[in-house]
């Protein structure tokens, strides 16, 4: 395992790398999906005002 | 998240000059390549600006004319003004640098084959960019990843003539730049127009 | 011929992608999920370490699939600019703008993985030789792409723009690929699409190959997710939609 971890000396080099991507991918999937989500909330609201509003 | 993406995309794009310059020493760009392209760069708002605030550019565009004849005709201009007298003081400039006298006939011939080539992309970025407020900086972060393989190879083509290397394969790619974009650039910045103006 | 034309209409036409995007995403997610799991176990795991890089090289399965991806989406921006301007496609305005940000992210991932492998390997985090140079060019027109998006008020217009501005920088593309074949470049020279077959290790291979078609995976994902908002926000006020957030 340690030396799974230590990737014969390059494990800052390797980590980062592998770290900084799984960041950034996951960080896009949920900027992408909440902003999904905004548009159907947003939408939705505005169907409850105006049905309220008739 | 727009706010932070324009924030962070205006820090790239704000002091662009300085970021140019240093970019372009980093990348080993001779001082005539510099002038070239900072020559074009900050001229390049002129070839539409005026026309578009008097109201002549849509005017052009519902004319008879076909629009891309008339950009071609407008880059001209802005070549003869930036790039003609950039290759004319060439000479005298590469002497001053101590530049290798054999170099000096190639840098002659890639900044004329060059500078057209970078009014004719800029007419494209100025094109996209000219009914927009603050065009001028995307202006820069538009047309630059355009430019630089054309500066690159202009500078290789002085870098290998100075070291006494055969330079015929820049010339030809640097003849092929101004082919395509002489013959595709005017069709694409009067697209462009169309739509800056829509 | 009939066949194309036919889905082109329905790729065309935004109900359609996203009722279509919204059966396809989950499976897409668990076949991505699956092909990373054994591209990262087999990649950090049950590969031998490289015998002259040693385990820095794992990075490749992060730095290939990152690059290859970046080129791949801006092509896919381009043709989806070029029948936004030919045929006036809104799902193909829809693609290009949806697809900005991911490629952008992908090309920061490649120019960063590969400066952390650069460093140990080369010695240096950076040099201007063509490849890394045309790369972090694409990574301009990325971001070009989405500022002139953000800057031109009309959204028509400005969806007309960057179609513009994605075909005049596709021009990029075949030069970052093919410039370790005309340039003696620093960067190495193709390992993969070779005429007499891949370079690389078979014991390395798979697990590269599991990560790419996983980058692929997460590229149409993405992507679909953010179309599928996209839709949401040009469409909101037309009735296919109402109906789906008044039953929401």
């Amino acid at each position: 395992m340690a030396e799974f971890l230590h990737m014969g000396g390059y494990a800052f080099y390797v980590w980062t790398s592998f770290g900084l991507t799984a960041l950034l991918l996951i960080g896009l999937l949920v900027w992408a999906s909440m902003g999904h989500k905004r548009e159907l909330s947003r939408i939705s609201r505005r169907l409850r005002r105006e049905k309220g509003s008739v | 998240m727009h706010k932070i993406l324009n924030t962070g995309l205006g820090w790239l794009t704000r002091p662009t000059l300085a970021r140019l310059l240093m970019l372009a020493l980093g990348a080993g760009l001779t001082t005539p390549a510099l002038a070239a392209l900072l020559a074009a760069l900050l001229t390049l708002d002129s070839i539409f600006r005026s026309d578009f605030e008097d109201g002549t550019l849509e005017q052009i565009l519902i004319g008879a004319h076909p629009v891309s004849v008339l950009v071609l005709a407008k880059v001209i201009a802005h070549w003869l003004v930036t790039g003609l007298p950039l290759l004319l003081v060439a000479p005298v400039l590469a002497t001053f640098l101590g530049m290798n006298p054999d170099a000096i006939g190639v840098l002659m011939l890639s900044l004329l084959l060059g500078t057209p080539v970078l009014s004719l992309i800029g007419s494209i970025g100025v094109a996209l960019t000219v009914g927009l407020r603050r065009g001028g900086v995307i202006l820069s972060l538009l047309v630059l990843p355009l430019y630089v393989p054309v500066l690159i190879f202009g500078a290789a083509a002085v870098d290998s003539a100075a070291a006494g290397l055969p330079v015929i394969g820049q010339m030809y790619i640097m003849a092929a730049f101004l082919a395509l974009a002489v013959t595709l650039a005017p069709m694409a910045a009067a697209a462009a127009l169309r739509i800056s103006l829509s | 011929m009939n066949f194309f034309v036919k889905w082109f209409h329905r790729l065309g036409s935004p109900p359609w992608f996203y009722r279509v995007s919204g059966k396809l995403i989950p499976w897409f997610t668990l076949a991505c999920v699956a092909l990373m799991a054994y591209g990262l176990y087999g990649g950090l795991v049950l590969a031998p370490a490289d015998y002259q890089q040693g385990d820095s090289f794992r990075i490749i399965y992060i730095h290939v699939p990152a690059a290859i991806l970046s080129m791949f989406v801006y092509v896919v921006m381009a043709v989806a600019g070029a029948i936004s301007l030919i045929w006036r496609m809104k799902m193909a305005d829809i693609v290009l703008i949806s697809s900005a940000p991911i490629g952008a992210i992908f090309t920061a991932i490649a120019l960063a993985t590969g400066s952390l492998w650069g460093k140990p390997m080369w010695g240096t985090w950076w040099t201007w030789d063509e490849r890394l140079t045309s790369e972090l060019l694409l990574l301009f027109l990325y971001l070009g792409i989405i500022a002139l998006h953000n800057a031109v008020e009309d959204r028509q217009s400005a969806g007309r723009a960057v179609a513009v501005l994605s075909l005049v920088g596709v021009v990029n593309i075949p030069i970052i690929h093919y410039s370790v074949v005309w340039w003696n470049t620093l960067h190495q020279g193709a390992t993969i699409m070779r005429l007499d077959g891949p370079a690389i290790d078979e014991s390395m291979r798979w697990p590269l190959f599991a990560m790419i078609g996983a980058f692929y995976l997460y590229y149409f994902i993405v992507l679909m997710i953010r179309a599928r908002g996209e839709i949401l926000n040009r469409e909101s006020r037309s009735r296919w939609v109402r109906e789906l957030a008044g039953g929401a």
